[in-house]
């Protein structure tokens, strides 16, 4: 059944392929804009793509996060989902999983190119990857949580925003913290080892939050 | 409906209220193979609300539900995602409810609804009436002894199609399957009997 749902909504991001590519369309247009605003000057630039890089795959990932659930609730599916004895926290799970894949997951593709055109490093930009890969599955995660909580509500997509942003500031600290860390010459485990706690953390409390807020959205 | 017709639902005492407002109370409701019951009721009176709580998507706030057969809801909503073709969402739905999903049942439930010419086109390229047929087609899969609760099954659907789920809810039942549905059409002779609710009223 996981896999049968992973499948279903796979399947339904590839059919709007617009909706998949407006996230990275917005990491590549606003990444581009940094260095108009801020100068061409490479040692700055290098200096702070870490930084932007983590808070615009952050946002990036936040826009598609209000028609997680409020598609499914208003054309129905969401009640076929939920019928018993199917679970609320697998479906919380496969959304979140099925979200970064279709949306994270590009993302992390694109930040090659973009630490290249901030002259990152290697070394960094390989870091800056790995702490991607382990912290915007945190953000699906809380996207999830958010879009369940906000379900139904007339304002949910700003409330989306509110309520994920404060949530995600331990994974954006430790995520561009770890590449500041490496390029001062610091041991940057530690950062490594907190983004796969918070991640481990997410990944075990968050589903079951997240079906929880859907039952209570349905009542 | 025979007294030694099998129980398939059973609800002792439910009670909901809405916004103050109480919309049942102290409500049972028995369903045994066989059964064709007719939920009636205004609007606003608490029928989908009843069949929600039955389906098991609300906790009912007072009184219990048990059941014997495998419940299957159909809400106002059809439950089609509009980007999928009319034979993948049915394909969805049978695997997800654990029915038959050979082609050769598919295609015949579509084709109880007249949809099998359409089954490449997507949800949304249908018109309401025949996007209403392809949420009742999962209905039309083989599921001997399930009970159906179903929220205004014949809504935008056209005189041949409620002829057809007419005969689709009595073979159900004929086969010892059980059917609550609302509707604010009359359908004479479908009904074996009726569920009057009055909004808490008496």
């Amino acid at each position: 059944m996981t896999w049968l749902l992973l499948q279903r909504e796979l399947r339904l991001a590839m059919r709007r392929p617009v909706d998949a590519g407006l996230p990275v369309a917005f990491l590549l247009l606003a990444a581009c804009l940094f260095p108009l605003g801020l100068g061409p000057e490479p040692e700055q630039l290098r200096r702070m793509a870490p930084g932007v890089l983590w808070v615009l795959a952050l946002l990036a990932s936040l826009l598609s996060l209000h028609s997680l659930y409020a598609a499914d609730a208003q054309d129905g599916s969401l009640d076929q989902l939920l019928l018993p004895p199917h679970s609320a926290w697998r479906l919380a799970a496969v959304k979140a999983l099925a979200h970064w894949l279709s949306h994270g997951l590009p993302l992390l593709l694109a930040t090659p190119l973009l630490g290249l055109m901030y002259g990152m490093h290697s070394d960094s930009l390989g870091l800056l990857m790995l702490s991607l890969l382990l912290g915007t599955p945190s953000l699906s995660l809380l996207g999830n949580l958010a879009a369940a909580l906000t379900l139904g509500l007339r304002n949910g997509a700003l409330l989306n925003l509110l309520i994920v942003l404060p949530l995600s500031v331990p994974v954006l600290i430790f995520g561009s913290g770890a590449v500041g860390a490496l390029e001062a010459g610091l041991p940057v485990d530690g950062h490594l080892s907190l983004l796969a706690a918070l991640l481990i953390g997410a990944l075990l409390a968050l589903p079951a939050a997240t079906a929880a807020a859907l039952r209570i959205a349905l009542i | 409906m025979s007294m030694a017709s099998p129980c398939l639902l059973s609800a002792e005492q439910l009670s909901c209220e809405r916004g103050g407002r109480t919309l049942f109370q102290e409500l049972s409701v028995q369903l045994n193979a066989g059964d064709i019951v007719w939920l009636q009721g205004s609007n606003g009176s608490g029928k989908s609300t009843l069949l929600r709580t039955l389906a098991g998507l609300r906790p009912a706030e007072r009184g219990s539900i048990q059941h014997s057969a495998a419940l299957r809801f159909l809400g106002h909503s059809n439950g089609l995602k509009p980007d999928l073709t009319v034979l993948e969402g049915l394909r969805f739905q049978a695997r997800w409810q654990g029915l038959a999903d050979d082609e050769a049942s598919l295609l015949q439930a579509l084709k109880h609804f007249g949809l099998a010419p359409m089954r490449s086109r997507r949800s949304a390229q249908l018109s309401q009436g025949q996007q209403r047929r392809a949420a009742l087609a999962s209905l039309a899969l083989p599921q001997a002894g399930a009970c159906w609760l179903l929220d205004e099954p014949f809504d935008a659907l056209d005189d041949d199609s409620v002829k057809q789920l007419c005969a689709l809810l009595s073979s159900h039942a004929a086969a010892g399957g059980a059917v609550l549905f609302t509707s604010h059409q009359h359908l004479p002779g479908l009904a074996s009997r009726q569920l009057p609710l009055s909004g808490g009223r008496p």
